[in-house]
């Protein structure tokens, strides 16, 4: 089945995108990358620590040659962070591709939507490839899809809760109205949270916590794997309709009749 | 000269470039990004970019994250 996702200028057969975070070591990390059939991966950038001898660095685990890297501008608070911290992704990594990430709260870890239009605006304007996580609010979405992103992407629930998709009808609202890819991103916990999702019609998911925190986290990356992909499916195959009462499914006709005795 | 690297405070000789604070630090020259004064320093001048008193330097690399 052709059913390409496709990015700016990039394409891919895998609907799931995963995070590099919270792991218990990086050869686990890489594991589940593998498990997981995804070909995007998100990383953060950080000070390096100025009295730490390099040793085997995070881009060491990352194949890329398979693997998209796609830097976010994770603990920013400021569109000014956040497109300094885009241009140094894009130094360091060579790519334009940014998740734009400007928070307005370190609880809810909620996108702030007023600095994020800012900084999404200015990275557009400076040739970035821009996916800004974003709340699942129709109307920010729209505006940054006039602004020129190439993507959205609200979330399910907040960072690393779990709680699966917490609003379908937004998400729903969002996916029928944007004319770019619509790519939930965080608050996924589990398969069935995935498989629901993208039954949704969204065109992908990114998690990172609903893999790495999972006990097994290479087999929940198989499972992730497969939730996304029988969610898309059933999506396309079209679900049947939701009835009140029962419609039977064996036929009512030749009935074999019983004699009291 | 006193600048600020990473967001510490260090006294560094007048006229020093990039690439020599990098060697200075230990650091590879590799796998890591450079801007001074919130502007991006292209690799390629590491070796001429001169860092003046009072810079505000910050050192980057990937880590892990979602």
């Amino acid at each position: 089945m052709n059913d390409v996702l496709r990015i700016g200028t990039l394409e891919f057969a895998s609907r799931l995108i995963v995070g590099t975070g919270k792991y218990p070591s990086l050869e686990v990390m890489q594991a589940a990358h593998a498990a997981s059939g995804a070909q995007m991966v998100t990383v953060a950038i950080r000070r390096i620590a100025l009295d730490d001898p390099s040793g085997k660095t995070l881009l060491d685990y990352i194949d890329r040659s398979r693997l998209t890297i796609l830097p976010n501008t994770a603990g920013c608070y400021t569109a000014r962070d956040a497109v300094l911290t885009a241009q140094l992704a894009r130094e360091l990594l060579q790519t334009d591709l940014v998740k734009l990430e400007v928070i307005g709260d370190a609880q809810t870890l909620h996108p702030d939507p007023r600095a994020t239009l800012e900084a999404a605006e200015r990275l557009v304007a400076d040739g970035f490839t821009v996916l800004p996580y974003v709340g699942d609010d129709p109307i920010v979405c729209r505006q940054l899809e006039e602004i020129g992103c190439a993507a959205v992407m609200p979330l399910a629930a907040p960072i690393g809760s779990g709680l699966g998709v917490c609003n379908p009808y937004s998400i729903r609202i969002i996916k029928e109205r944007a004319k770019v890819p619509v790519i939930v991103d965080a608050g996924v916990g589990t398969a069935s949270d995935a498989a629901i999702a993208m039954e949704l019609g969204v065109d992908a998911l990114l998690m990172n916590t609903g893999i790495a925190a999972a006990r097994n986290p290479v087999l929940m990356a198989h499972a992730m794997r497969r939730a996304v992909e029988a969610g898309r499916m059933a999506y396309l195959a079209g679900r049947m309709a939701k009835r009140l009462y029962a419609s039977a499914s064996s036929p009512m006709e030749n009935l074999i009749a019983v004699e009291e005795a | 000269m006193t600048v600020t690297v990473n967001g510490e405070s260090r006294e560094l000789r007048e006229g020093l470039t990039i690439a020599q604070l990098l060697v200075l630090l230990g650091t590879a020259q590799t796998g890591i990004a450079v801007a001074c004064n919130d502007a991006v320093v292209r690799r390629s001048t590491f070796g001429e970019y001169r860092i003046a008193h009072g810079d505000r330097i910050e050192v980057i690399q990937a880590v892990a994250g979602g």
